[in-house]
């Protein structure tokens, strides 16, 4: 394992960021979101939560993907898949780590979406322990541990000092390849892996008292059409706007929608992020399966905690960040869904 | 082609055919004259014209064509709008094939009586495969067709039905439509009704495609008279964009319409939540 004093981190940026594009958790007026490192960027490692997650260096919010052309007549037909060169996306939360491992389990799945696997395959990962949760962080439902992060590189900041270990081939090379930056970069000691382990240890206890640490999932393991026409759907949802925040902060949301837009030299056809509590994202032309926002609702909860592990091995397609609980402007979220279902149909008062 | 990145190629529109007031069927060839690529029966296709939209559509011909393709698209939005208004000649873009497709080489299609219910366009991703048993006659049993429209007009590539299908050996087709019309002497009446009417013989497996209302009422016929869901297969249409169960629209359940299906037997549907 590696450290580095905090005071030196600019000069660990600035060594990343000369090798390889880096992306880190950078202050943008009020919001921390992840961004290109430049020199003068605001860089904010104590910050628990991006606004957005950093899924969109895999699955950008919007992208073009082909253009076509008319020539004589006939459409030309250009790819517009970009060679990725490798880059170094630094200060991801275990949470947000995990939701990678979710969106492979469908971009990667046969057939590969090229322009996903691309940018995962030439992507370094940083990841950066959390000691200290919110009261809306659950992600140990999930089994993630925050205060251990995976990735090719875990870091971990304690007091005044960052340290890094490498986890894997990968990890590894970017670490050596970093040299000792004048000094500031050094190996950590035995005191330094004892006292890290000890804060590991409180950081767990932490997890385990957090407001939503024992919520109770075995409500969605039973009978799949049941949980599908319960009535709490319709309760759950009654306040829903359909305003598709819960799906744009969540990292594990991946519906796109496809469209073609005339420009200057012919047709782009471009993707972007969808959401299925949009009333049209199944509108077809001649009918919609789900015309009310009850329907709507209940795909996103069904598709996150039954549907989605039923296809993919038990993995819940929700990683505990709880972005959704805070962004919701009705106050819904997933959290509330458990719990309703976790009651087994008796009111509480 | 790769599926991978949703890159369709050109086809070129050949030849349209005008099959009722509303739905045309388009042939399609690559540039170079040939099949823009091989499928299955039941499986889909995403045909664009760039700027208008993409969408899914069933390919109506049968594999063991191998000169060209064909989709029977019925009128009733943008990009079929678009699609209509093109004329012999023009260029699109195709991608695919997309989807499972009827087992015709399996037990339940190979040696077996064959029943094919459709409602309206329903008959389109039907017809793939009534083409492909015509193609190879020798492999399947006696084979029903019970096809209905709203109107005359409305039954698709009448042509082919009378001049072909009806000649063909073992096979038997009905015919009706909704309400009585001039010079339509054949039956009148919706397919389930008819369906009960003909008293079908369940040793067969079936094939239904047509409107939602239509699927429910002739499945419920066809267990009346004996058939097993699992000797029952239909074909499902959702909103798509990718075609490669990853876009979420066309998510059911566990499944993806767009890849798990379109075809399902009916015991597969029974599984999953009643969404479609």
């Amino acid at each position: 394992m590696k450290k580095i004093d905090t005071e030196h981190l600019a000069a660990l940026y600035a060594a990343i960021g000369e090798k390889y594009p880096l992306y880190l958790p950078v202050k943008q007026g009020a919001a921390v979101n992840f961004a290109p490192y430049t020199a003068d960027a605001e860089v904010d490692l104590t910050q628990l939560k991006t606004v957005k997650s950093p899924k969109d260096l895999f699955f950008p919010q919007s992208e073009e993907m082909m253009r076509f052309e008319k020539k004589d007549g006939m459409w030309q037909i250009y790819d517009l898949a970009k060679e990725q060169n490798p880059f170094v996306l630094f200060g991801v939360r275990a949470c947000d780590y995990k939701a990678f491992e979710v969106l492979d389990n469908v971009f990667l799945s046969d057939p590969k979406d090229t322009f996903y696997a691309h940018r995962r395959e030439a992507a370094i990962i940083v990841t950066l322990a959390c000691f200290s949760p919110k009261d809306t962080c659950f992600c140990n439902v999930f089994a993630i541990d925050a205060a251990n992060p995976q990735g090719d590189i875990a870091a971990y900041l304690s007091g005044t000092c960052l340290y890094l270990q490498a986890q894997t081939e990968k990890g590894k090379a970017l670490l050596d390849s970093l040299g000792n930056i004048n000094g500031a970069l050094c190996e950590a000691d035995d005191t330094d892996e004892t006292a890290l382990g000890g804060i590991r240890q409180k950081a767990k206890a932490a997890f385990e008292q957090l407001p939503f640490a024992s919520l109770d999932l075995s409500a969605f393991h039973g009978d799949m059409k049941e949980t599908f026409a319960d009535e709490k759907w319709e309760k759950l949802s009654q306040a829903c706007l359909g305003c598709g925040a819960c799906t744009f902060v969540c990292p594990t949301c991946q519906c796109f929608d496809i469209r073609d837009f005339k420009a200057k030299d012919g047709v782009i056809r471009f993707r972007c992020w969808d959401s299925c509590m949009y009333f049209d994202f199944t509108q077809m032309a001649g009918g919609n399966p789900r015309t009310t926002q009850t329907q709507r609702f209940r795909q996103r909860f069904m598709h996150k905690l039954v549907y989605y592990p039923k296809r993919y091995g038990g993995t819940y397609s929700c990683v505990g960040c709880g972005r959704c609980v805070e962004k919701c402007p009705q106050h819904l979220n997933i959290v509330k869904v458990i719990k309703e279902f976790s009651k087994g149909g008796k009111e509480e008062k | 082609m790769a599926q991978e990145n949703l890159v369709p190629v050109v086809g070129m529109v050949t030849d349209i055919r005008t099959d009722t007031p509303d739905v045309k069927t388009f042939r399609v060839v690559s540039p170079d004259g040939k099949k823009p690529f091989e499928h299955l029966p039941g499986q889909c296709a995403m045909v664009s014209i760039p700027g208008a939209g993409e969408c899914m559509f069933s390919i109506t011909s049968s594999p063991t064509n191998k000169e060209y393709m064909e989709f029977s698209i019925k009128r009733c939005g943008c990009v079929t709008q678009a699609i209509h208004d093109l004329s012999a000649g023009d260029t699109i873009t195709v991608r695919g094939p997309y989807g499972r497709p009827f087992p015709v080489e399996g037990e339940d299609f190979k040696g077996k009586n064959l029943l094919f219910i459709a409602g309206g366009i329903g008959l389109a991703p039907l017809r793939s495969v009534i083409d492909y048993v015509r193609a190879k006659r020798e492999n399947y049993g006696e084979v029903t067709i019970i096809y209905g429209a709203r109107s005359a007009d409305d039954l698709v590539d009448i042509q082919e039905i009378e001049n072909e299908w009806k000649k063909e050996k073992g096979f038997h087709v009905y015919l009706t439509v909704d309400r009585p019309q001039e010079g339509w002497t054949g039956h009148v009446g919706f397919v389930p009704a008819y369906v009960k009417e003909l008293s079908v013989n369940a040793n067969a497996t079936a094939v239904l495609c047509g409107p939602p209302i239509m699927i429910k009422f002739t499945l419920a016929e066809l267990l009346e008279e004996g058939f097993k869901k699992d000797r029952v297969y239909t074909t499902l249409e959702m909103r798509m964009k990718c075609g490669i169960g990853k876009c979420g629209r066309c998510n059911v359940g566990d499944k993806y319409v767009c890849k798990d299906g379109p075809v399902f037997r009916m015991d597969e549907l029974d599984e999953l939540p009643d969404e479609y």
